[in-house]
């Protein structure tokens, strides 16, 4: 591990931190929903750094890819449905 | 909680110490964990020979614990019964129109998505990959053609696309059982025939799953009938 190792995993596990309350505290739920597809894609870099490029394939297509892809469907039906739902807090 | 509720600091501290809770709990047994443990590896070396693949995640997914990945398939479908029972797919009546751009770009990326699901696929036999990875990719290919022209035969409810649904879990299934023939237990395959016997499978659940997630993304029930 030399410096610029420790670095990149440093700010790779605070941006991974940092998206994480995103997702949760955003408070837009296409914000919540760009962050989460973000931490899908780096949290398989993270899992790349971590020596599992089986768990990294598999985060990047279905978490952060396919996951992304439906959630991002969910959104536009409910701004169907609802104009509202799409722009409301989603902190309760 | 809703605003016309009163305010009751109680029932707001419950949630924060059940969740500070469950995180020590957490920390503790993460903390209890050994810093360096050998687990399973040493074993699954061992019977890598016998497993017919060369790649150890491979292995352990579809033979040492093929069960698991049978019931994953499983639920992915349950999953998708659960959509098409939630109401009918909103694909077909959206009023998007894709610009020259996009249509080009998809018509472009989804052969080539679909020449490397089937390399992801093969590389799952030796190195990364396999069938959930491909079936993403799949699905990728999949969401972006419907996109551009929802009407695809993809999102019209047929027995092709029914049979195309069941042939991942069928297949493994299958499989499983016609094993049992030769005196063994299920999903017990004969060290020769392992490897053709993964690749079957994993390549009848490439096309399952790759349809069930793009199914999923139409997030209904697809209109009855053969054409759109």
């Amino acid at each position: 591990m030399t410096p610029l190792d420790w670095l990149f995993d440093g700010l790779l596990g605070a941006t991974l931190l940092w998206l994480g309350a995103q997702v949760v505290f955003a408070r837009r739920l296409f914000s919540t929903v760009i962050s989460f597809i973000a931490l899908g894609m780096l949290m398989a870099i993270a899992w790349l750094r971590l020596g599992a490029p089986d768990v990294a394939l598999a985060e990047a297509a279905l978490g952060g890819g396919v996951t992304g892809a439906l959630l991002l469907a969910a959104l536009n039906r409910l701004e169907r449905t609802d104009p509202d739902e799409g722009e409301k807090d989603d902190v309760h | 909680m809703t605003s016309t509720e009163p305010f009751r600091p109680w029932a707001a501290l419950l949630p924060v110490l059940l969740v500070t809770g469950v995180g020590v709990l957490l920390a503790w047994a993460l903390w209890s964990l050994p810093p360096e443990a050998a687990g399973l590896s040493a074993q699954v070396r061992e019977q890598l020979p016998n497993s017919g693949v060369r790649a150890e995640v491979t292995a352990v997914l579809l033979n040492f614990r093929g069960y698991d990945t049978l019931l994953e398939t499983a639920v992915l479908l349950t999953a998708l019964l659960g959509v098409w029972n939630l109401g009918k797919s909103s694909l077909p009546g959206t009023d998007l129109t894709p610009g020259p751009v996009l249509e080009t770009l998809v018509r472009f990326l989804v052969p080539v998505m679909i020449l490397v699901t089937g390399y992801v696929l093969w590389l799952g036999g030796h190195a990364s990959g396999g069938a959930f990875q491909a079936g993403a990719l799949l699905a990728g290919a999949g969401v972006l053609a419907l996109v551009i022209h929802p009407e695809a035969i993809l999102l019209r409810d047929h027995l092709g696309l029914r049979t195309l649904l069941v042939l991942g879990p069928l297949m493994f299934s299958l499989v499983a059982g016609l094993v049992m023939l030769t005196g063994r237990l299920p999903l017990e395959y004969p060290p020769a025939q392992a490897g053709s016997l993964i690749l079957l499978i994993e390549a009848a659940n490439t096309l399952s799953i790759g349809l069930m997630l793009t199914l999923l993304f139409a997030g209904g029930r697809p209109p009855r009938g053969r054409r759109g």
